[in-house]
C-alpha cells in the first residue's frame, strides 16, 4: 500500500493535480504571481503585471497568435494555462528571497513554463492560414516536440474577459474556443490512403509492388459509383503511382480487397478510437467500418470520406510515425519548468509512445509520400533546401457535392536540421494541393532557410 | 509570518514523526535492553510531545485564539492521564501500544481541530469517555474468568442488534448504520466487531471438530449477511476476513481458507452484479476523472488532495481539505496528506502497521488458545479496517467507507477502537501473568525436584 500511494505521488499525481475540478490551486494565486509562458527562443507569450496598486493582469504579448495553444487563465482555464496551472503557481526562487518577501508580506514570483514552441513556425502557419478557419500543427518527429500549433478563428486572451458574451455569442458556426488543431474532428479525405496503403501492405507484404489497376475514372460496385478527383483519367497504376495521383478509384479497389477485421486492427493500431497521448486536451479519432459493412461503405473509407473523423494533430502524429521508422514519440509542449533566475526547475525528456508500425513499412508509405511530391499532386513542395513527402487530401463534407476541406500531411527533411512533420487543414477551401500544399510550403521554407 | 511559522513547522513536525516512527519499530530489536527500550519509549513520548505543541502552535497563529492553546492544554492532560494510568495502575501493559494510542489520538485531533473545532471538542469529549473505559476494561479482562462460556450470548447479542440496526436505523450515504438518540448517534456495528471476535474464540476454544465449525460458521454468516442486507458492505468485509483468518489459525486447515477465499469472491462478484451502490464504486475506482461530477467526485478530491500536498504537504490550514466530502471521518487519511504531507501520511501508515504488529506479538505470545484468538481477531479487524480505509482513499481498492481508527471523526468509532486497544492491553497483562506463573511453577518444580533428590541421597546413606 505504501508502495501504492508512492506510486501515485511519484507517477499518477500530475494527472489529478492540474485536473480543472481541482479548486485548490486557486488559493496559491494568493501567495504567488502567476509565472511566465515563453517559446522555445525566449520570446514572452504569457506574463502577469502588477501594478502600484497590487492588482495583477494576466498579459499576452503575442496576442492572438498562441490563442488556443497557450490559452487563458480567467474565465476558466485553457490551454498551457490551464494543463500546467499547478507548475505556474509554485515558486522555486532562491529560498532567502522567498523568505524575505514572506516576511514583508509580499508575493513570491511562481516558476516559468519554457514550451517548446517555435515563434517563427507559429508566425509563419499563423499568417498562411490568414482568415480562414482550419488548424495547422507543426513538430519533431524524433522528440515529439511540437513546434507550432495554429487554430482559426481566434481570439485574443488579453480581452477574454471583456469579449466573452460576444464570443460566445455566435460560437455555434465558429467554435472560436475549440483548439481544432487537437480537438477539431475533420472526415480525413485522402490522407486516409496512407492508412489504406499501410493495410494493404501488411496484407500483401511482398506482392504489394505487382499491384495494378486499370483507373478509368471512375469505379462502380453495389450500384454505387465513385469518381476520382476531377474526373480524371489515371490508366495503368501501380500502388506507388496510384498514392501520387491520388486515385480514387484504385484505393476503393483496394479497399474492396481488403480484410475489415483486420483493417479495423492497423486503424486501433495508429490510434483511431484511443485517446491521443497528449498532457493537453485532444479529441479522439473515430474509425468505425465493421466487418460486415457494405460495399458502397467500404469503398468510401477506403479514400477518407465515409464516418472517419480525425483531429489534425492525429494525422500530424501518424506521418511523423512514419518519418521516424514507424516509432511514434509521445507530442509535448512544455519543455522545462524554470525559476525566476532561469534555473531549470523541472526537464521534460522526449519519450517514446511505441512502435504503430514496423521499419520496413514505415519506409514503403516513405516511398509513396516522397512520389507525392516528385510526380504527384504535391509538386510544389519540390525543393532544394530540403526533401520534403507527403499526401493532400479533399475531404468532402456536408450535403453539397464539391465543398470540401483541405489537407495536407507530409514531413520535410534537411541535411544538418532535423525533419518535421506538419497537419494542414482549411475548412471548406478546396483542394488539398491548391490550398494545403503552399501553406506547409511556407512553414518548411521558414524552418530550413 | 505565520506562513513562515506554517512551513517550518511542517517540516519540522515531519521530521519528528519520522523520528517517531522510526523508533516504534527500533525499540523491537531484539538486542535492546530493558533499559534501552525505555529509553526509546521516553523519547517517543518527547517526539509526540513536540508534535502535538508544534501543531497547535500553527494552529493558534493561524487563528488567533486563546481558546486553541486551553484546548491544547486540556488534551495534553488527557494524554498524560492516560500515560500515567498505564504507567502505574498497569505496569505490565505495552507502552510502545499506549504511545501509539496516544499518538494517533493526537494526529486526530490536530487534523479535527484543524477542519472543524466543534468536531474536535466533541471527539475529545468521546476520548476522555473511552480513557475511563480503558481504565476498566483491562482489569476485567484479567479477573473475569467464565469470558469464554458465553459464545452464544455473544451472537445473539450480536446479531440482534445489528438487525435492529438493518430494520430501524439511519440511512447515511446509501448505507444503514446506526441509531440516533437526540444529539448522539450510535453505530452499533463498530461495538458488534468485537463481540464477533470473542464469539468466535469462544467457539474455537471448547472444540474444532467439523460440527463446531458449522455451527459458528452459520452463525458467522449471519452476521455478515445482515450487514449485507443494511448495505454496510465494509464492515462486511472486515467480519467475513476476520472470521476467515480465526478459522484458519484455529483449525490450521488450509481448506477452510482456499473454501472461505472461494466463497468470497463470488460474494464479491454477485455484490457487484446485484447493488448499484458496489458497481458505482467499481466505476468511480477503475477512472475516477471520467464520473468526476458524481460518482467519482469524492475519490477525486481525495487524490486532488493528496497529489496537491505531495511529500511535503502544503502546511496546516495550506490546503482545501474540507474540498473532500467526509474529510473528517472516512478520507480523514486524505486530509492529512494534504497538509502534513506524503511523508507523515507514509509514516502514518506505518505506525498503524506498528499497532497491528503489536497486537500479533501479543498472540503469538500468549498460551491460552480463547486469548491468543482474540488477539488474532482484534488485531485483523484492526489491521483489515486500515488497510480498507486508506486503500480507499489512495485508490488502491474501490471506496468502502469504513473509518481510520483512533484518527477519523465518530464517537463509536473512537470508543469501540480504544475499548479494542484496553483489551489487547489486559492481553499484555495476563502473558506477563502467565509469566509469573511458570517462573513460579519452575522455581516449585526444582524444589521439589532437589528434595527429591535428598531424599534419594538420604535413602542411599542409610543404605
Amino acid at each position: 500500500m505504501i508502495a501504492y500511494f508512492t506510486y501515485f505521488q511519484v507517477a499518477r499525481s500530475e494527472q489529478f493535480i492540474n485536473n480543472p475540478y481541482n479548486t485548490r490551486l486557486d488559493s496559491f494565486a494568493k501567495r504567488i504571481i502567476r509565472g511566465d509562458i515563453v517559446s522555445d527562443d525566449g520570446t514572452l507569450l504569457a506574463t502577469t503585471k502588477t501594478d502600484a496598486d497590487g492588482n495583477e493582469t494576466r498579459e499576452y504579448p503575442q496576442g492572438k497568435k498562441y490563442a488556443h495553444v497557450v490559452g487563458y487563465a480567467e474565465n476558466g482555464k485553457a490551454g498551457l494555462e490551464s494543463s500546467y496551472n499547478f507548475q505556474l503557481l509554485r515558486s522555486h526562487s532562491f529560498i532567502l528571497e522567498r523568505v524575505v518577501n514572506e516576511i514583508e508580506g509580499k508575493k513570491n514570483q511562481g516558476d516559468t513554463l519554457v514550451t517548446t514552441l517555435n515563434n517563427d513556425l507559429q508566425q509563419a502557419a499563423y499568417e498562411a492560414l490568414g482568415d480562414r478557419k482550419g488548424a495547422v500543427v507543426v513538430l519533431e518527429p524524433n522528440s515529439g516536440k511540437i513546434l507550432a500549433m495554429v487554430s482559426k478563428p481566434d481570439f485574443d486572451p488579453n480581452t477574454i474577459v471583456s469579449n466573452w458574451d460576444a464570443i460566445l455569442a455566435n460560437d455555434d458556426q465558429n467554435s472560436v474556443l475549440l483548439n481544432r488543431a487537437s480537438q477539431g474532428l475533420y472526415p480525413p479525405g485522402s490522407t486516409f490512403k496512407l492508412v489504406t496503403a499501410l493495410e494493404y501492405i501488411r496484407e500483401h507484404p511482398k506482392a504489394y509492388k505487382n499491384y495494378s489497376y486499370e483507373c478509368s475514372g471512375s469505379i462502380t460496385a453495389d450500384n454505387y459509383t465513385l469518381h476520382c478527383f476531377g474526373n480524371s483519367v489515371h490508366g495503368e497504376v501501380d500502388l506507388k503511382k496510384s498514392m501520387a495521383k491520388s486515385c480514387n478509384s484504385s484505393f476503393a479497389n483496394i479497399g474492396l480487397s481488403l480484410d475489415l477485421k483486420s483493417y479495423l486492427d492497423t486503424c486501433e493500431d495508429l490510434l483511431f478510437n484511443k485517446s491521443l497521448p497528449t498532457e493537453f486536451a485532444s479529441s479522439k479519432s473515430r474509425f468505425s467500418l465493421q466487418p460486415d459493412a457494405g460495399d458502397s461503405a467500404v469503398m468510401a473509407t477506403a479514400i477518407g470520406q465515409g464516418e472517419t473523423l480525425v483531429s489534425p494533430l492525429h494525422m500530424a502524429l501518424i506521418v511523423s510515425a512514419i518519418q521516424n521508422d514507424g516509432v511514434l514519440m509521445k507530442p509535448y509542449l512544455v519543455q522545462r519548468v524554470e525559476n525566476s533566475d532561469g534555473n531549470e526547475v523541472e526537464c521534460y525528456e522526449p519519450s517514446a509512445y511505441g512502435r504503430l508500425m514496423t521499419e520496413s513499412e514505415a519506409k514503403v508509405l516513405r516511398g509513396m509520400m516522397k512520389a507525392v511530391v516528385t510526380e504527384g499532386t504535391a509538386s510544389a513542395l519540390a525543393s532544394e533546401k530540403y526533401t520534403a513527402a507527403g499526401k493532400t487530401g479533399s475531404a468532402e463534407f456536408g450535403t453539397n457535392k464539391g465543398d470540401s476541406h483541405a489537407w495536407f500531411v507530409g514531413y520535410a527533411s534537411a541535411k544538418g536540421s532535423s525533419p518535421i512533420a506538419i497537419a494542414v487543414i482549411v475548412e471548406g477551401a478546396g483542394s488539398g494541393s491548391s490550398v494545403g500544399v503552399p501553406i506547409a510550403k511556407t512553414v518548411f521554407d521558414t524552418y530550413f532557410k | 509570518m505565520v506562513t513562515i511559522i506554517t512551513e517550518v513547522s511542517k517540516y519540522l513536525m515531519m521530521i519528528l514523526f519520522a523520528c517517531y516512527t522510526y523508533e516504534c519499530f527500533s525499540v523491537l530489536q531484539k538486542s535492546s535492553s530493558p533499559d534501552r527500550q525505555k529509553h526509546i519509549l521516553r523519547r517517543q513520548q518527547c517526539f509526540m510531545f513536540l508534535i502535538h505543541l508544534d501543531a497547535y502552535l500553527v494552529i493558534f497563529a493561524v487563528k488567533q485564539e486563546l481558546q486553541v492553546l486551553a484546548f491544547f492544554v486540556v488534551q495534553e492532560l488527557l494524554i498524560w492521564a492516560i500515560q500515567l494510568i498505564y504507567r502505574f495502575l498497569y505496569k505490565k501493559a505495552s507502552r510502545l501500544v499506549t504511545n501509539n494510542l496516544c499518538m494517533l489520538l493526537i494526529i486526530s485531533f490536530i487534523i479535527l481541530t484543524r477542519l472543524s473545532e466543534e468536531k474536535a471538542i466533541r471527539q475529545f469529549t468521546f476520548a476522555v469517555i473511552g480513557t475511563l473505559v480503558m481504565l476498566l476494561v483491562p482489569f476485567f479482562i484479567r479477573h473475569i474468568h467464565f469470558l469464554h462460556k458465553l459464545p452464544y450470548l455473544y451472537a445473539v447479542v450480536g446479531i440482534a442488534l445489528l438487525v435492529l440496526v438493518a430494520v430501524a436505523g439511519k440511512t447515511d450515504y446509501g448505507a444503514k448504520l446506526s441509531f440516533t438518540f437526540g444529539s448522539v448517534s450510535l453505530q452499533p456495528s463498530e461495538f458488534i466487531k468485537i463481540l464477533f471476535v470473542f464469539f468466535v474464540a469462544a467457539m474455537f476454544y471448547h472444540a474444532i471438530d467439523f460440527r463446531q465449525v458449522v455451527i459458528t460458521t452459520v452463525l458467522a454468516a449471519a452476521h455478515v449477511l445482515v450487514l449485507v442486507i443494511s448495505k454496510d458492505l465494509g464492515s462486511a468485509s472486515i467480519f467475513f476476513i476476520t472470521y476467515l483468518v480465526m478459522l484458519y489459525v484455529a483449525t490450521k486447515n488450509p481448506g477452510y481458507l482456499g473454501l472461505g477465499a472461494a466463497a468470497g469472491s463470488l460474494a464479491a462478484v454477485i455484490a457487484y452484479k446485484l447493488f448499484s451502490h458496489v458497481k458505482v464504486r467499481v466505476v468511480a475506482w477503475k477512472d475516477p476523472l471520467s464520473v468526476i461530477d458524481n460518482q467519482g467526485y469524492q475519490i477525486c478530491q481525495s487524490l486532488f488532495a493528496i497529489g496537491t500536498g505531495g511529500w511535503f504537504g502544503l502546511g496546516l490550514f495550506g490546503g482545501m481539505p474540507d474540498k473532500i466530502p467526509v474529510a473528517d471521518e472516512d478520507f480523514v487519511f486524505a486530509a492529512i496528506s494534504e497538509e502534513l504531507g506524503g511523508v507523515f501520511a507514509i509514516c502514518v501508515i506505518l505506525v498503524c502497521a506498528s499497532c497491528y504488529l503489536m497486537f500479533l506479538n501479543i498472540a503469538m505470545q500468549i498460551h491460552n488458545q480463547f486469548y491468543k484468538l482474540i488477539a488474532l481477531g482484534l488485531g485483523t479487524v484492526y489491521g483489515f479496517q486500515v488497510f480498507l480505509t486508506i486503500g480507499g482513499v489512495i485508490k488502491f481498492i474501490p471506496s468502502t467507507g469504513v473509518t481510520l481508527p483512533l484518527v477519523s471523526y465518530g464517537g463509536s468509532s473512537l470508543l469501540s477502537t480504544l475499548i479494542i486497544f484496553a483489551v489487547i492491553q489486559g492481553l499484555y497483562i495476563i502473558r506477563e501473568d502467565e509469566v509469573s506463573d511458570e517462573k513460579k511453577n519452575n522455581r516449585k518444580g526444582s524444589r521439589r525436584r532437589k528434595r527429591a533428590a535428598a531424599d534419594h541421597r538420604q535413602e542411599n546413606a542409610k543404605a
